[in-house]
């Protein structure tokens, strides 16, 4: 056993290698991502590692290596969840052979998120256990164990940490890397897999008469723990187990719930021994709805008595609040600390010489009365720029857009949407626009490769998740064969043409493409692309302020005048914005 | 007593923030002292306001709590007191003097902020200023800042220096460990605490 220094993603990682893990896959989504970053970079264990096209993929090719015995993970966020939710709710039926686990990372707080949803109401909804671990060490262990259990009962296993279980780091012991490996054999056996009516009813019972052992097993297992010290009791679960633990005094109770479904037997037992319960957990009121179910004198304090927020990430000053709020004293007293007011915010920002901005720019002179929807990458960001006006999910650029056309909207629609994003549920909307006659452009914002969550390989890559080279996917071929008749590819730091090319778009009818292409600056730089920056004649500066609107962080003011600090990357873009001409590479316009 | 030390690392997405506290968190494990710390990963990284939290010896979770810090490291003066509330009265500040005016002041015209006046609206916390661009150029190569700024608080972090030079050695790659040696040693003579210079 040593002792390491380790992101939760990468413990989690880790626990797999030593769980003897033979494949794995996913979709990139923070806080997720890292997981199988770790697995496809690592040399300690031969496996199989992919980055599949979106989460249904993922799981399906998961669950195809779990039937034939494999051990499995399969990566997403919780959003990602929802795309892989049919095979989700059916495996479930189905069962597994190898061990399956589905990590589904939460996002309280909705730091890198569309929404707060809850993984584990998936798990109750398909009847799967689900682990919840309350630290970066418990995470790797129930990780580790989680194959197991999954073997067990011969199910699916969902796998939930939060962001901060994924971006904390701590100390964390680990064991060796596993050195046994399964060969894959595809058992035929049609009762199991095949989900005609006949078969699944009978796999539905055969599941439900699974459940009570279990919810035996998980307490067995110590996921679901407790201490009895007094007459009050706090229950907490997930990261909020151990916020409760920095406060908690020694005269009450605790019990940390880690793993659902939650024994109703064992937690009525520890509920009937107080007057008094506190339920703390992030998100949805899972374990509060399971206490209030098995208690029956016990008086409850949770959300639903407005002590504990249903929204946000928990603090633990947010515990001790709520615990106040409760009649429970914590420990400690945390003192009223507001921000400064009145500081100017430094949200996040497209990246100098982003390919993305330069779009923007260009998309929104030609279309100055257009409907933007948008989709999910680094390119949302582009709200700053007026250039995003919907973003749901994954996908949704096209079909947003399209629906808007198609509704008897007037003005022009001009959806963006990232190479990733396209790939992974663009196209069914792509082919939806064609086939049922939209009116629209579609601009897919091509940097070769998934951004936003660390840059990741995908099929336009040319390079697969463990590095072997591909044959990258034609973006024009694809839409050329969807139906689209005009497709034209520009590169975006040629602003001139990428202006002509969007006033041609505007020209024309039906479902038009551009395909924006250019190496994500980030993944330029690493690559060792060097562009020479650029600098702004004083002498020739008007102080218009035509580039301020460009909005490009390495653009910065003295009163009127522009000046580019050495934040450039050298795109050459607001050369072509300055109407004086007063920029120019180092200075030479 | 408090259980743990509470560091606070802030600056701007891409100055090497993580980097700095990965090195504290390397020294905890060199010194057999467990350790908690939380990070800004994804959409929030590109540019944005990102802050680090580590805690030594801390046991519980990763976050540290607004006015419990016991030491803020700013890379970053407009970071430094958009954060301060995360110190107590009088609290210990080790502050990068450098400022990077958001886009976001252009672009919505805001006022402009000042070096002087963030350092006035600082000055009732025990601080200290840093030229880490300075040092780090001495030192060799201006991406060593954030190590500057690490060897300036070093004197404050209850972790032994030659424990945290040797993290560092660990936590940089290869070939930048003579620079970030050197930037290290900058800073500790810099930051004025327990600091002799080598």
């Amino acid at each position: 056993m040593a002792v390491r220094y380790l992101l939760g993603n990468e413990g989690i990682a880790h626990a797999c290698l030593e769980a003897n893990i033979d494949f794995a896959s996913g979709y990139p989504g923070t806080p997720s991502s890292e997981v199988v970053d770790v697995l496809r970079m690592q040399k300690d264990r031969p496996l199989t590692v992919e980055w599949s096209t979106n989460e249904k993929v993922a799981f399906e090719n998961a669950l195809a290596a779990a039937w034939c015995g494999l051990r499995t993970l399969c990566t997403m966020k919780h959003v990602g969840l929802n795309v892989a939710a049919d095979p989700l709710m059916t495996s479930a039926y189905t069962g597994v052979t190898g061990g399956f686990v589905v990590l589904s990372a939460d996002d309280p707080f909705a730091h890198s998120s569309q929404n707060e949803q809850d993984t584990r109401r998936y798990a109750h909804f398909a009847r799967l256990p689900c682990l919840d671990p309350a630290s970066v060490q418990e995470a790797h262990d129930m990780m580790r164990d989680a194959f197991t259990l999954s073997e067990e009962f011969g199910l699916p296993v969902l796998f939930r940490p939060t962001t901060r279980i994924c971006h904390s780091k701590g100390d964390v012991a680990i064991g060796p890397i596993g050195t046994d490996h399964r060969t894959a054999v595809f058992h035929g056996d049609p009762n199991q897999y095949v989900v005609i009516p006949a078969h699944t009813r009978r796999l539905h019972k055969a599941l439900n008469a699974k459940q009570p052992a279990i919810r035996k097993r998980l307490v067995e297992l110590g996921y679901n723990r407790h201490t009895v010290r007094g007459r009050t009791a706090v229950v907490a679960s997930g990261v909020a187990a151990a916020y409760v633990q920095e406060v908690l005094p020694d005269d009450v109770s605790l019990a940390v719930i880690g793993a659902y479904p939650i024994d109703e037997a064992w937690l009525k037992s520890f509920v009937d021994q107080h007057e008094k319960v506190l339920v703390i957990e992030e998100l949805a009121p899972v374990v509060e709805e399971a206490v209030r179910q098995v208690a029956t004198t016990t008086e409850v304090f949770g959300k639903m008595t407005g002590t504990v927020p249903y929204e946000g990430e928990f603090t633990p000053a947010t515990v001790a609040a709520a615990m106040q709020g409760a009649g429970i004293p914590p420990t400690v007293v945390f003192p009223e600390a507001t921000p400064v007011p009145g500081v100017p915010p430094r949200p996040p920002i497209l990246c100098a010489g982003c390919m993305h901005r330069s779009t923007f720019y260009a998309m929104r002179k030609v279309f100055r009365d257009g409907i933007f929807p948008s989709d999910i990458g680094c390119y949302t960001l582009g709200l700053q720029l007026g250039a995003v006006d919907t973003t749901i999910c994954m996908g949704a650029s096209i079909t947003i857009g399209s629906g808007i056309a198609r509704s008897g909207e007037e003005r022009p629609v001009v959806c963006t949407i990232g190479d990733s994003t396209f790939l992974h549920t663009g196209i069914p909307g792509l082919v939806n626009a064609v086939y049922n006659g939209s009116d629209m452009v579609v601009v897919i914002l091509d940097n070769r490769i998934t951004a936003m969550t660390g840059h990741q390989p995908n099929p336009n890559t040319g390079v697969t998740a463990t590095g072997v080279e591909s044959v990258p996917v034609s973006l024009e071929t694809i839409c050329k064969s969807c139906g689209v008749a005009w497709v034209e590819t520009v590169d975006p730091y040629d602003l001139p043409l990428l202006l002509e090319t969007f006033r041609e778009a505007k020209e024309r009818s039906g479902v038009r493409v551009i395909i924006a292409k250019q190496p994500c600056v980030i993944t330029a730089r690493r690559s060792g692309i060097r562009r020479k920056p650029y600098a702004v004649d004083t002498e020739r500066c008007t102080g218009c302020g035509a580039c301020r609107s460009f909005g490009c962080p390495a653009i910065a003011f003295t009163g009127k005048n522009a000046t580019i600090t050495d934040l450039c990357a050298g795109c050459g873009v607001c050369a072509d914005i300055c109407p004086s001409g007063a920029i120019g590479k180092e200075g030479r316009p | 007593m408090k259980p743990s030390f509470d560091i606070l690392i802030v600056g701007i997405g891409g100055q090497g923030t993580v980097l700095a506290s990965n090195v504290i968190g390397e020294a905890c494990i060199i010194e057999n002292r467990s350790v908690r710390s939380a990070e800004t990963h994804g959409m929030a990284q590109r540019g944005g306001s990102v802050e680090s939290h580590i805690r030594v010896d801390g046991k519980f979770g990763s976050l540290i709590t607004p006015g419990t810090a016991d030491l803020l490291i700013a890379f970053d003066l407009l970071e430094a007191l958009r954060y301060r509330h995360y110190l107590p009265e009088g609290g210990r500040l080790v502050v990068n003097r450098h400022l990077v005016v958001p886009t976001s002041v252009y672009q919505q015209e805001l006022a402009v902020p000042d070096e002087e006046s963030i350092l006035a609206a600082l000055s009732d916390l025990d601080v200290t200023c840093i030229d880490a661009a300075g040092l780090a150029e001495e030192a060799g190569s201006s991406l060593s800042q954030n190590i500057v700024m690490l060897g300036a608080a070093s004197g404050d972090i209850p972790l032994r220096p030659e424990t945290l030079e040797e993290a560092m050695r660990r936590c940089v790659p290869p070939k930048t460990v003579a620079v970030n040696a050197k930037a290290f040693r900058l800073g500790r003579a810099a930051g004025g605490r327990g600091a002799s210079a080598p």
